[in-house]
């Protein structure tokens, strides 16, 4: 090894773990405790010296690898590797008279395990180089491995929606399935259909829209105001609220017909906004901040889900016969969500083969041609406004019934942005990819709760990298809507 | 022979520029015509201004019988025109077969196999990359699909802005061939914006001649062929 090269990986590596130690000292370093009394400041300089040491050992295996040297970073990777893995099992599997725990480097068993798979994958790259007795890849090769990679996700897709499909479907039903598990896959499917709703709007139709959340509230408050004024319940006051918020989509597109792009953007973020502050503001119909309590929960075809029905109302569990469950709700809530967004998605799939459908992947690609093919841009944008906002209203009046209580605070532009990350991350256009990035988004951070405060660290980081890896999406690819007799796809592929 | 396009009188303003200057012209039914002129000269504004954008500030284009000088876009080319615009405007992420289905979006999807069998007929080299992206087609083909799709509406009459834009002189060629055999075998009326003045004139049987906005000479081609004037100013110095 040249004197210059490794002097060179050593600046890199230390480099790296002055970064880590930097931003490590004020983040991890100290932190604020409730004790009797007031507050406490607990330093925890131990942790940023381990964090620190990791970023260091960790880079100079990346940099061996990159200087195709698989060798040293295999062995450096490996045992660290493997002893991790032990350790956590140990740890897992408590064996007497050891405290294997206080041999890892953290507290959080999630974060340990963050760490082990990071060693696991760079020996496991390092193992694939020597295999491959080739270099490690360069950035290009790197595209094209992602890029075949993404080909090969594309030909799996077919495949992997009905296993996504049928792996819901039978999700309740598993023993691992509790409350919790539920309630995040409830909010993952309520995610998922906003997304594919969305993605009519941005993805089929290329309407920047930023204010999507609007329409979610519209749905939401329709459906609250309804039950509470006039006693109306679940499945009458859907499909309004469906259609209360495509008329709020007609209203926003009217006026942002001429507009495009960034300024589009703009206006769509003030309408949101702009829904958001009437809620809060219009006290004496909406309740302002307090918001809206009390709303009625669905009923299974006039079937209650509770433990005592009132007065002529049957309760689901002793119509079937059935020991009350309070779980068996959240089990319906779930099925009503999945299939709320399978009709989105079906919606969808079905509407791209149809003129109206076509007429909006025309608009978006080149408003110009489009006319010049007598597309009615305007009619055209405003039912792309309206369809997209009809399903966020469907979702608002799911979101209502399921949560019993609705307030402005949960309109706010962060949702908006929340939901466009879903699309753009699942590649503009893609429902395989919405899904993917829907768990991604909406279940990790669930599952990352035990981080705390570091959890939208960790969401940022797995936006970062996808951004990095896939800067066009998960799965960026359009599949056509026509193909003749299944011919000619080899001059395809390579797109 | 009966007028398919008549346009009287046009003023057509960008801002306050003046494109076109009072332009009377006249299209008559299963003619091909062609208007030649320099860069600039406002060929193609006119030819956007046929299609409603811009609109003209003056003046009235009449296309069978109905006026449609102000009528919005997408509607005047629902009444039977079809427009190659420039630049082929092709949609370049969906493949050639997508984007001959968006050419006949507004019109009865019934005949839609029958004129994609007869423009794979018409374009051999579309079939075989039907199911390619449009952005892949070389500029040729890119070319050959603008006009196909075009004319999946069915049309009555055709525009076409600068066909030979950016071509080899073969390819010209093929093109001018094809426009002839749409003129001739569909009975399609072809009004043909080019700089391209010998092919064009050659390919027409009348053409105008535009410069600042205005008309300044018609006729026969062939008269238009032989005039001193369009031949030092268009002609000469090759073609």
């Amino acid at each position: 090894m040249a004197a210059d090269d490794r002097s060179g990986m050593l600046k890199e590596a230390g480099l790296a773990a002055l970064v880590a130690f930097a931003l490590a000292f004020g983040l991890v370093g100290f932190k604020t405790e409730d004790v009797p009394g007031g507050l406490a400041i607990v330093l925890r300089f131990g942790d940023v010296a381990m964090i620190a040491g990791l970023a260091f050992v960790g880079r100079l295996a990346l940099a061996l690898l990159r200087r195709g040297r698989p060798r040293p970073a295999l062995s450096m990777a490996l045992p660290f590797a493997i002893v991790m893995l032990i350790l956590l099992l140990a740890e897992e599997v408590p064996l007497p008279a050891a405290d294997w725990g206080r041999f890892l480097p953290f507290a959080s068993p999630v974060v340990n395990w963050l760490i082990f798979i990071a060693a696991f994958a760079i020996a496991g790259r390092a193992g694939w180089t020597l295999w491959c007795e080739s270099a490690a890849p360069g950035t290009e090769e790197r595209h094209r491995i992602m890029g075949r990679i993404g080909a090969r996700a594309r030909r799996t897709a077919r495949v992997l929606g009905p296993i996504i499909f049928v792996v819901a479907l039978v999700l309740p039903l598993f023993p691992f399935a509790d409350r919790r598990i539920l309630d995040i896959a409830i909010l993952v499917l309520t995610y998922i259909m906003l997304g594919w709703g969305l993605n009519i709007v941005v993805g089929l139709a290329g309407l920047l829209d930023l204010g999507y959340v609007a329409f979610y509230a519209v749905g939401a408050y329709s459906y609250a105001l309804l039950a509470t004024y006039f006693g109306l319940g679940f499945w009458i006051c859907l499909p309004f609220a469906g259609v209360m918020a495509a008329f709020a989509g007609i209203l926003l597109g009217f006026p942002v017909l001429r507009l495009r792009g960034d300024y589009l953007a703009i206006v769509t973020l003030g309408f949101g906004e702009m829904v958001r502050i009437i809620l809060l503001n219009w006290y004496e119909f909406t309740n302002g901040p307090d918001g809206i309590s009390g709303i009625p929960r669905p009923t299974f075809f006039g079937l209650a889900f509770q433990r005592t029905a009132p007065e002529g109302v049957e309760t689901f569990h002793s119509f079937f016969g059935l020991a009350y469950s309070p779980i068996d709700r959240i089990i319906f809530l779930y099925y009503l969500i999945l299939i709320l967004a399978l009709i989105t998605n079906l919606f969808t799939l079905r509407i791209r083969k149809l003129p109206v459908g076509r007429a909006w992947e025309a608009l978006r690609e080149d408003e110009i041609a489009s006319r010049s093919l007598g597309i009615n841009p305007r009619n055209t944008k405003l039912t792309a406004f309206a369809i997209g906002a009809m399903f966020a209203g469907f979702g608002g009046s799911f979101f209502a019934t399921r949560q019993g209580f609705i307030s402005p605070e949960s309109f706010t532009f962060i949702e908006s942005a929340v939901i466009l990350s879903i699309v753009v991350l699942g590649g503009f256009g893609s429902q395989i990819g919405v899904v993917l990035a829907a768990v991604l988004l909406i279940g990790m951070p669930e599952f990352f709760r035990e981080l705390h405060q570091f959890r939208m660290l960790a969401f940022g980081a797995a936006m970062v990298l996808i951004m990095v890896w896939r800067p066009a999406g998960l799965l960026a690819h359009r599949e056509p809507t026509i193909r003749l007799d299944g011919g000619g796809r080899s001059a395809a592929a390579g797109q | 022979m009966s007028s398919m396009l008549r346009v009287s009188g046009i003023h057509t303003f960008y801002g306050n520029v003046e494109a076109l200057r009072g332009v009377d012209l006249e299209v008559n039914k299963g003619e091909i015509v062609t208007l030649i002129g320099a860069n600039g000269a406002g060929k193609s504004t006119l030819l956007m201004t046929v299609c409603g954008n811009p609109r003209a500030a003056r003046g009235r284009v009449v296309f069978d019988g109905v006026d449609i000088t102000g009528m919005e876009t997408h509607a005047i080319v629902r009444l039977g025109i079809a427009q190659a615009p420039e630049g082929r405007r092709i949609f370049p992420r969906m493949t050639v077969i997508e984007n001959l289905q968006m050419g006949a979006i507004a019109s009865d999807p019934e005949y839609f196999d029958e004129d994609v069998e007869r423009i794979f007929g018409q374009f051999p080299i579309l079939k075989e990359r039907r199911d390619q992206r449009g952005g892949t087609l070389s500029g040729g083909e890119q070319q050959m699909l603008a006009i196909a799709r075009a004319m999946m509406s069915r049309p009555r009459l055709l525009l076409l802005d600068e066909p030979s834009l950016g071509l080899a002189p073969k390819l010209v060629k093929q093109i001018f061939a094809v426009i002839k055999e749409i003129n001739e075998q569909r009975n399609v009326t072809v009004f043909l914006v080019e700089q391209n003045a010998y092919h064009a004139l050659k390919l027409a049987g009348r053409g105008y001649v535009m410069a600042n906005g205005r008309i300044l000479l018609s006729g026969a081609s062939s008269e238009l062929l032989a005039n001193k004037q369009v031949r030092a100013a268009y002609l000469e110095g090759g073609h």
